[in-house]
Formats: structure tokens, C-alpha cells, sequence
């Protein structure tokens, strides 16, 4: 749990930095197609998969948190670790496929 | 930071994070649907220009993640780098404003 | 017959692991181990133990990194490869080799308002509580903790942030919040809010994983979340 936790708090911070890059770059609305083109790149498309994982993962992660401190405590709320896993990876996939 | 104010930001970070859950979802399927094929300007001008419905979700979008960031990070900065105090919570605040800020610039510039 | 390697920890802060080589049996636990180690081999290592059968908490040491009771911990279940490490519980100035002060823990306690406030005399009749009720079911998932600090060693918040009251003085919090005899109410519920309170649980839950009482800190600071949010929106915090 103490992993799931940490990689909650790192895409956190991840994307936290990435967040006013993302609003800087929507922004120059009028140069929107130069910048496009410069995201056509693989090494862009890498990262653009890396921060939709991210935000998987925060995601993820976040809802286990809700879960156990807004219902009941159950026994399965140990198991959400394996939820969040498997929204990331359901995420990552479907982004992947759709490049 | 009284006891009462810490509750409050504990409060209104669980509750955008409710909220931020469902935009995220919908974010998420959304581009991963728009993706397909690749993108353009035009593609995505041409869903977000003069569309209302577009406007008022990423506006909700935005001020939910302006009020949820800064408040996840105040921990963060305390336990791993020691950064306690007022000059933390004056810090948090120009973050949120700076997303806000930020954050709307690009949704108009997207609508306009 | 083989031989265990075991390294322990000499000295306080500042300190060194030393080897031993101790004879393996089958069935041994760590705390027969330690004491092989200081009755036959080295007097001068300082560790403590009272009842050596699962029931006191006062064993608890850090065997290869994760926090124990020693009596209760089979060498077969822990030493990879016939080797052990042990050191002094994480998170609590060590005093020397094993033993730690646990003063902090216990002031952290005292801290979260975590003593019975009653309101009746002998004048009274008995408080009634009803044992299948929702809030004494609460109580009762915590009301177990000897106060043994292995959740409290084993917690990140605390290593990080050494303010943090921490799982066992906060689930105790959580069995008084619960008991309709207490009449502390929001005086307690002030103690345990905050950065330094319930609100810096980061649901890690080694806590919950390594309590040896099976209690789950973790469910309880949640139950203390939700009652600060309920008295904070309440406007009574």
C-alpha cells in the first residue's frame, strides 16, 4: 500500500508541474498547429503516454483514498490497490492503442 | 493554521477530488477518443469554439484542479523538503491563483 | 545444525551493527535468539521482553526492517538466506542497542486526548451501552492496543513529519470519540485535527498491515476524519 501511496504522491507532483505547462501550450491557441506538428514527434508522444498514466495513477489512487476514508471499513478496501493498478493500466492501453 | 481552517482545506480537497475524479474520466475518454488518427488545430477548434457546454465543464475543470493542487502539495513540501509556516500557505495560494489564472486564459483562448 | 548470521545494532544514535553467529533450532523465535545472543554471548547487549508470549508488546524491535514482536516472530518465517538484522524500533530515540524511549509515543498519546473523561459520580447508575451498537462495534476494532509503538515504528508520516500524533495515540482517540460515556467531544476532536492530526494520514496503512492485535489505525483516523468534517461543517470545531 505503501507504493501504491508514494506513486499517488509523485504523479501528483508530476503533474502539478506539468498542469501550467499544459495551459501554457493550449493557450497559444492561434499557433496551435505548429505546436502540433512538434507533438507528432515520439519522443513527445512517449510523454504525452507517460502523463495520461500519470493521471491514471492519481486518479487510481485518489479513489482508493476516498473509499477508505468515506465508506465503512471492509476488508476489500485492502484489494484497492489492485483497482487502482488496473485503471491505470486499462488507461495507458487505451491511449497507447489510440496513437 | 487553526484546526478549524485545516479541516475546511482537508474538506474542500476531498470534494474537488470528487469532482476532479468524474472530469478526469471524462478528460481521459475524451482524448483518448480524439486522439484517434491523430489531431489538429482545426479538430480541436472546431469542438471547443462558441461551445458553452465545453466552456462551463473546463471551467469547473479548472478551478476544481486550482483549489485541489496546491492543497495536496502543502504535505508534500512539509514532510519531504521541512517547508513549514506562513510563507507555505502564501505559497499554496499564488499556486492555486497562478492555475486558476492559467487555466482560464487557455479555456477562453480554446471558446473565443 | 546450521548457524544463524545475526547483526544487531550497538550503541544509540550513533552506533554499528555487530555479527554474531548464533546456533539455529527448529521452532526458535528472534527473542530466543537475542537471548542466546546476551545470556551466552554478549552480556552487555541491552534489549527488552517481559512475557515472551505474544501478550505485552514489549519485544518489539526492527528485524530485518519491519517492525515486530520478536516472541511472536519464527526465525524460519523471517531470515532469508540464515540471515537477520536487528535493530531498535524506527522512529523513537534509541537509548541503547534495542531498547528505545518511547516517552514521545506516550506523550503523543496524552496529546490526542487519549484518557477517559466521564461525567458521572458514584451517585450514578451504571451508563448503559448497548455492546451490538454501531459506535461501541467502532471502539471495540480498536480497543486492543497494548501500546506496543510497532505501528507507530512502522508509520512513514511520523519518520517524516515529527509532529504527527500517530497511529496508536490516534485510534485510541477513535475508541474515546466513540464511547458515549466520554464527554471530552470537541475539546478531543480539536487534539486529534490537523497537520500534525488525523488530517496527515496518508493511508499508507502499515499501520493496519502490521499490527500484531489485527487493529486497523487506519480505519479508525478515517472515522476521525469524517467526525471533524461532521463537526466542522456543523460549525462546532
Amino acid at each position: 500500500m505503501k507504493r501504491l501511496a508514494l506513486i499517488h504522491r509523485l504523479s501528483g507532483v508530476a503533474l502539478s508541474i506539468f498542469l501550467p505547462l499544459h495551459f501554457w501550450a493550449l493557450a497559444r491557441g492561434l499557433e496551435l498547429d505548429a505546436f502540433l506538428r512538434w507533438t507528432e514527434q515520439p519522443l513527445v508522444k512517449f510523454a504525452e503516454w507517460g502523463i495520461v498514466v500519470l493521471l491514471a495513477a492519481h486518479l487510481g489512487g485518489g479513489l482508493r483514498v476516498l473509499a477508505i476514508e468515506f465508506l465503512d471499513w471492509h476488508e476489500w478496501q485492502k484489494s484497492l490497490a489492485a483497482v487502482a493498478a488496473a485503471i491505470v493500466l486499462a488507461s495507458g492501453l487505451a491511449f497507447a492503442l489510440a496513437l | 493554521m487553526s484546526k478549524r481552517s485545516d479541516a475546511r482545506l482537508w474538506i474542500a480537497q476531498r470534494a474537488t477530488a470528487a469532482l476532479l475524479a468524474l472530469c478526469v474520466t471524462v478528460h481521459l475518454v475524451t482524448i483518448v477518443y480524439a486522439v484517434r488518427g491523430g489531431l489538429s488545430a482545426a479538430e480541436i477548434l472546431g469542438r471547443t469554439r462558441g461551445n458553452v457546454g465545453w466552456l462551463a465543464f473546463y471551467t469547473v475543470f479548472v478551478l476544481a484542479v486550482a483549489v485541489h493542487a496546491p492543497i495536496g502539495l502543502r504535505p508534500v513540501v512539509t514532510e519531504w523538503l521541512g517547508w513549514r509556516g506562513r510563507s507555505r500557505e502564501w505559497a499554496a495560494l499564488a499556486l492555486g491563483v497562478a492555475l486558476a489564472w492559467m487555466g482560464m486564459r487557455a479555456v477562453l483562448v480554446l471558446y473565443a | 545444525m546450521t548457524a544463524l548470521q545475526v547483526d544487531v545494532w550497538r550503541g544509540a544514535a550513533e552506533g554499528r551493527l555487530q555479527r554474531y553467529d548464533v546456533p539455529r533450532f527448529p521452532s526458535q523465535t528472534v527473542l530466543d535468539v537475542v537471548t542466546h545472543i546476551q545470556r551466552k554471548l554478549d552480556p552487555t547487549l541491552a534489549y527488552r521482553y517481559a512475557c515472551r508470549v505474544g501478550m505485552c508488546g514489549s519485544c518489539a524491535m526492527t528485524v530485518n526492517g519491519v517492525p515486530r514482536w520478536t516472541c511472536r516472530t519464527h526465525v524460519d518465517r523471517v531470515a532469508k538466506n540464515g540471515v537477520l538484522q536487528l535493530r531498535p524500533l524506527r522512529n523513537l530515540p534509541v537509548i541503547r542497542d534495542l531498547v528505545t524511549d518511547m516517552r514521545s509515543f506516550f506523550d503523543k498519546w496524552e496529546r490526542a486526548g487519549g484518557h477517559f473523561e466521564g461525567a458521572s459520580t458514584k451517585a450514578d447508575d451504571f451508563a448503559r451501552v448497548a455492546p451490538d451498537s454501531a459506535a461501541r462495534q467502532a471502539a471495540d476494532a480498536g480497543i486492543e492496543c497494548i501500546g506496543c509503538g510497532v505501528c507507530y515504528s512502522a508509520c512513514d508520516v511520523v519518520s517524516w513529519n515529527p509532529d504527527y500524533l500517530g497511529p496508536a495515540a490516534l485510534n485510541r482517540a477513535w475508541t474515546l470519540v466513540n464511547d458515549p460515556r466520554d464527554k471530552a467531544g470537541v475539546t478531543r476532536l480539536r487534539a486529534i485535527a490537523g497537520d500534525a492530526g488525523c488530517h496527515a494520514c496518508h493511508t499508507h496503512m502499515s499501520c493496519t498491515e502490521r499490527c500484531p492485535k489485527h487493529i486497523s489505525p487506519t480505519a479508525s483516523i478515517a472515522g476521525l476524519k469524517r467526525a471533524v468534517t461532521r463537526a466542522a461543517l456543523d460549525g462546532k470545531l
